[in-house]
This record gives C-alpha cells, sequence and structure tokens, in this order.
C-alpha cells in the first residue's frame, strides 16, 4: 500500500490514526519518521498533541496541535453578567483557580475606580500566593513523575493537600474557589485560620527542602535537565513567555514587583529569582525558589493583617462604566492579563484573555527542533503548561 | 504607651497625578518615530497607554517599538469587533425573537479608545522588560477587504496569536505564512467571535437565570397532578 500513496497521503493517514487511536505511532518514510504524542498522553497533562519529523532519534520540525478542550471563554464572558464571569476563568488555570479571578476583578474596579480595603488587598494576596504553592508544588511533582522518578509526585500531592485545605477552609472549594468580588471578597477568614496556615507554610517550606535534596540536588534528575531546551532571553521575550520561563533565562522581570496593580507586594520583603542558564534545569530551579519565597510572603503577610471590612460598598447590580482596561498579574504560569471592553452595561462587552500558557507553549516548535525523542518530555514538562490555560 | 501615634482611619493626602510623565514620553517618542502614522494616543495615568496607528503602519510599528523604543516582550495580539451584538445579552428567550434577528447597522459600530473607523480593530500588546510599562497598540482593519499586515518578522509569537485571530474574526495577516486554524477543527465555518455569529448553546437554550423555561421537577409533577385531580 505504501508504495501507491505519496509521503503526504501517508502522513496524514497515520495523524488520522493516531488521533483515533490514542497511541503513539512512529511511520518510516524515507527521510525519517513521525512521531505522534498525544492527545491523551501523560507526558502531556492533557489533551495536547506534539506531532514530530524526527530523523533517527533527532527531532527535525515539530507541530503543536491544541484545541481539543477550547471552550470559547472569550464568546462566553459576553453573554455573563460581571459577578458570573469569575465562575468561568476559574478553570482557565484549574491549578491556580483563585489567581484566574483575580486580574479579571482587578479590571472591572479599575473601570468603577473602587478602592479595595486593605483587609481585602492582604486576603487576595495571601489567596493569590496559596495558589501559587498548590499549583507548582505539584508541578515538581509531576516533572519527576515525567523524568522516572515516583516518590516526589506522591510528596507533591500530599503536601498540596495542606493549602488545598487552607483554601477550602476560607472559600469553600478546593479547586474552584470563586471567591474573588467587584469591591472585595466573599467572606472575612475563619477563625484560626491564621494560625493554621502558618502550620501549612512550614510543611511546604520542608516541602521545598524535600524537593532541593530529592529532586534538584539527584544526579539523574540533572543529567536529564541541565543543557536541554535552552531558551535565550531575547528569543523568551520575542515568544512572550513569562513567569518561570522568562525568569529561567535570566530575565529579572515579575509583575509583582514591576507592575504591582492592586495587591499588597509592595508591603512584603521578598526576592525574585532569577537563573541564567535557561535550560530546563533552571526553569524547575526557578519555580522551586518560587514557593518558598510564596511562603515567606505570606507568613508576612499574616503578620500584619490589617483589620476592618473585606468588601467596599459597591451598587448591588453592578455596571462597569464605559472603557477600556489592561490588567495582568504574575500567576502561577506567568503572566495573565484580560483585557476588558465595557459599554456601560451589566456584562463585558468584549474580554480577551491573555492567558501564560498559550504563549509558553508557542515556543515549542522552536524549541524542539534538533533534540532527541527523550528531551521532548522533559522540555514540555520543564515548560509547565495547563491545557486549560492554553486552549481556554 | 506614651509616645501612642495618633491613628487615624484616613489615608494621607495623596494628590493624584494628573499627568504620567514617563508614558507620554513613550507617546512622544512614538509620535517621533513614526510620524503621520500615529492616528491616535491615549495616556490613562499610571495605568495604561493606548496608540492607534495607521493600518499600513502595522507591522513597521512592531519594528519600532521593539527595535527602537525596547519594546521587545510580546505580550498578546487580538482584535475586537465593535458591531453590537444583534442578539443583545441572550436575555430574550428564542420564542420571543425570529431568529436569525435583524442585523444592527455598521454605523452603530462605535470604537473605544483612540477612536476608530472601521468595524474590526487589531489590537496588540507589547512591554518593556523589567518595568510596568505597556503599549496598547490598535490598527482599523478596512471593512472592505479584512487585511492588514503581520507581526511575526518581528515577534515570532505573533504567529499563534495572529491563527486564533484569523479564525476568530476572518482577519488575515499578510505575510505570515501558516494562518491554519488552530482551535477549531480545521473545517469549521464562521468566525465565532463575530459579534453576529450566534451563541447557539444559548439560542437553543437561552440562560436560566433569566428565564426559567422549565419548571423545577417536583413542580412539573404537582402542577400535572393538580390539573388532574
Amino acid at each position: 500500500m505504501t508504495d501507491v500513496l505519496t509521503e503526504a497521503q501517508q502522513l496524514a493517514y497515520a495523524n488520522a490514526q493516531a488521533a483515533d487511536g490514542r497511541v503513539n505511532v512512529e511511520v518510516e518514510t524515507e527521510d525519517g519518521m513521525t512521531l505522534n504524542i498525544g492527545p491523551q498522553h501523560p507526558a502531556t497533562h492533557g489533551t495536547l498533541r506534539v506531532v514530530a519529523r524526527l530523523d533517527g532519534e533527532q527531532v527535525v520540525s515539530a507541530d503543536v496541535i491544541c484545541g481539543y478542550m477550547h471552550r470559547g471563554y472569550e464568546k462566553l464572558c459576553e453573554v455573563r453578567s460581571y459577578p458570573q464571569v469569575t465562575t468561568l476563568i476559574n478553570r482557565i488555570d484549574w491549578l491556580g483557580s483563585f489567581a484566574n479571578e483575580v486580574p479579571f476583578i482587578l479590571a472591572a474596579e479599575q473601570l468603577m475606580e473602587i478602592e479595595v480595603p486593605d483587609r481585602a488587598k492582604w486576603i487576595r494576596t495571601i489567596l493569590f500566593e496559596m495558589s501559587r504553592l498548590a499549583n507548582i508544588s505539584l508541578f515538581i511533582g509531576d516533572l519527576s513523575l515525567q523524568v522516572g522518578a515516583q516518590t516526589p509526585a506522591f510528596l507533591a500531592f500530599r503536601d498540596r493537600e495542606y493549602v488545598l485545605n487552607q483554601i477550602e477552609a476560607v472559600t469553600g472549594g478546593r479547586f474552584h474557589p470563586n471567591f474573588d468580588r467587584i469591591g472585595g471578597l466573599k467572606d472575612d477568614l475563619p477563625k484560626g485560620w491564621i494560625a493554621d496556615t502558618k502550620a501549612a507554610m512550614v510543611r511546604i517550606r520542608e516541602f521545598c527542602d524535600l524537593m532541593d535534596e530529592l529532586v534538584l540536588g539527584n544526579e539523574i534528575f540533572q543529567m536529564r535537565m541541565r543543557g536541554v531546551g535552552i531558551i535565550p532571553p531575547e528569543v523568551a521575550l520575542s515568544y512572550g513567555l513569562s513567569g518561570a520561563n522568562l525568569r529561567g533565562s535570566g530575565v529579572d522581570w515579575d509583575l509583582r514587583r514591576d507592575a504591582n496593580i492592586g495587591l499588597a507586594y509592595d508591603q512584603v520583603d521578598w526576592k525574585v529569582w532569577t537563573h541564567p542558564d535557561g535550560d530546563s534545569y533552571a526553569r524547575s530551579w526557578v519555580r522551586v525558589q518560587e514557593i518558598r519565597e510564596a511562603t515567606k510572603i505570606i507568613d508576612q503577610l499574616l503578620d500584619t493583617m490589617p483589620s476592618g471590612p473585606v468588601m467596599a460598598k459597591v451598587p448591588r447590580i453592578i455596571k462597569v462604566p464605559e472603557g477600556e482596561a489592561y490588567v495582568a498579574t504574575e500567576n502561577p504560569l506567568g503572566e495573565m492579563g484580560y483585557y476588558l471592553v465595557s459599554k456601560g452595561d451589566t456584562g463585558p462587552f468584549r474580554v480577551k484573555i491573555r492567558s501564560a500558557s498559550f504563549n509558553n507553549i508557542s515556543i515549542v516548535p522552536w524549541l524542539l527542533k534538533g533534540v532527541y525523542v527523550p528531551d521532548i518530555i522533559a522540555i514540555l514538562g520543564s515548560l509547565y503548561f495547563i491545557l486549560g490555560d492554553i486552549d481556554r | 504607651m506614651a509616645d501612642d501615634a495618633p491613628t487615624t482611619d484616613e489615608a494621607p493626602v495623596e494628590e493624584a497625578p494628573p499627568t504620567d510623565e514617563r508614558r507620554e514620553a513613550v507617546v512622544a517618542e512614538l509620535r517621533e518615530l513614526m510620524g503621520d502614522a500615529v492616528v491616535d494616543a491615549l495616556v490613562k495615568p499610571g495605568l495604561g497607554i493606548w496608540v492607534r496607528v495607521a493600518t499600513d503602519a502595522w507591522s513597521e510599528t512592531a519594528e519600532v517599538v521593539r527595535h527602537r523604543m525596547d519594546f521587545r516582550f510580546f505580550d498578546f495580539l487580538s482584535a475586537i469587533d465593535w458591531l453590537p451584538s444583534p442578539y443583545g445579552r441572550y436575555e430574550d428567550s428564542a420564542v420571543d425573537v425570529p431568529f436569525p434577528p435583524p442585523m444592527p447597522d455598521r454605523a452603530d459600530a462605535e470604537p473605544g479608545y483612540t477612536g476608530g473607523d472601521t468595524r474590526f480593530q487589531v489590537l496588540g500588546s507589547v512591554a518593556k522588560p523589567g518595568t510596568d510599562l505597556r503599549l496598547l497598540l490598535k490598527a482599523d482593519v478596512p471593512d472592505d477587504d479584512l487585511r492588514i499586515g503581520t507581526w511575526v518578522r518581528t515577534f515570532a509569537g505573533a504567529a499563534w496569536h495572529e491563527r486564533e485571530t484569523h479564525e476568530m474574526f476572518g482577519i488575515t495577516f499578510e505575510g505570515n505564512p501558516d494562518l491554519r486554524h488552530i482551535y477549531l477543527p480545521s473545517d469549521f465555518e464562521g468566525h465565532p467571535l463575530r459579534k453576529e455569529f450566534p451563541l447557539l448553546s444559548r439560542v437553543v437554550k437561552p440562560w436560566p437565570g433569566i428565564v426559567d423555561v422549565e419548571p423545577m421537577p417536583g413542580e412539573a409533577d404537582d402542577a400535572e397532578g393538580g390539573e388532574d385531580a
């Protein structure tokens, strides 16, 4: 059969088969082979498909196919009222849900010119950083799993639970808090929460130390990750990479420090971590430092928590004045922003969702050129994407 | 405590800066470099810069902001359809409204900041690394010919964003070699983010928060039972 088909037809056939069978298919052609990864593959944590053309063990070119989870949030936002939108956007980056709500609420508040009470600002910042802990602690476990280490994954799931319990205690939701409101927060902190959270932060710092030894300090891990998938800073900027992927390339830029809007980061003493190498190891290393730093931010904010209300005075039916606003925050995965266009209605006229993973993953075709097959997994793992954040 | 500082709830008097010199300087620099291609600009002090450039200067703008103004971080690229939605907010049930509803007049499309003459506008955002400076760039896309220059030669990351904008709005970016669908199936027809594209799930079944078309399970049984009796 292969004699009568052109190469393009063979590839199309193989790709179709791969999509149907959800298995990895390798097709030999005259000048190489095509390897399909996904859409269902452990290394893609979600439904992402990578089709790589190989020459021996090396990738000649790679194509990323996404959209298996596209839910059309930008369209759906246009028919919902402002309070209803947070329920939707919770589901973009589902491991750090609360952090998704914040930039949208901040954009709406900017247009309404609402000043949020200090206590709400503090609690928002704490929950924002806790989303980071929940998100990135799982990243480390997941990454280790992909490069062949089982134990850190279980430790990550165990220790993430301390954070999720605290988030649940405040918001009532472990994964989708839907807690942020225009003008403040839905509710105040429960009794005894501050002490419990401090204890949880100690556990997370222990987890970081453990990961330093078990993962980052592991010789096999370093061999797999060092010098693999190097992204120079200029390339990272031109692809719009953000978060630890950008700081892992040595760009000292963090929106929490440099463009802080409406959160309490200017009230605490903390540090932005960067790594000059730009390889997969650097990205993982920066993330571990970031969650350790996040626990310090949370501890300081808990110590300086102001008293007072958690909600500003807002009208019962929320109408946002006509105007446009773009607010971006430094989410666990990188820069997340909402471009909000209001026509003075009860719902947005247009929302453009700038999610971190979409830009972070757009570099993959460039990055995979010339790498070896096992490194594909290490690179995808270290870029760290959430499918909901790519497909929105 | 003797030296107890008087605590007041009033915040220290802050004078809102009426102008934002840093952002005004960015606009001035762009005007100098681009000349007449800068159609309009708006600075919201402390919040953002909006600049509308001429359609045929769209690609050149990217070159200028990246190479001559140090806005090297590509943020996002998208488009806005300024036509009011013919379906409103789907608050009426499908029974009340004829489908498809009459299209709004083209003249009803009202552009936002920095104005505009066309229904569609592209919107791009770039930022200066290490700072909070961000440029929101807009350009009109001619109504009769939805074409505009590409940014991929300047910002590699624009490739995917242009693919998305192409499938969602039907705007063609000249010079982008790969405008395949990115989210939608390759045989999908229509451009979902255009205002005239209906959100079919809402057309078929109106939003239950607004029109409760189906009685609750218990109520239905009770009502029928009541009629029978």
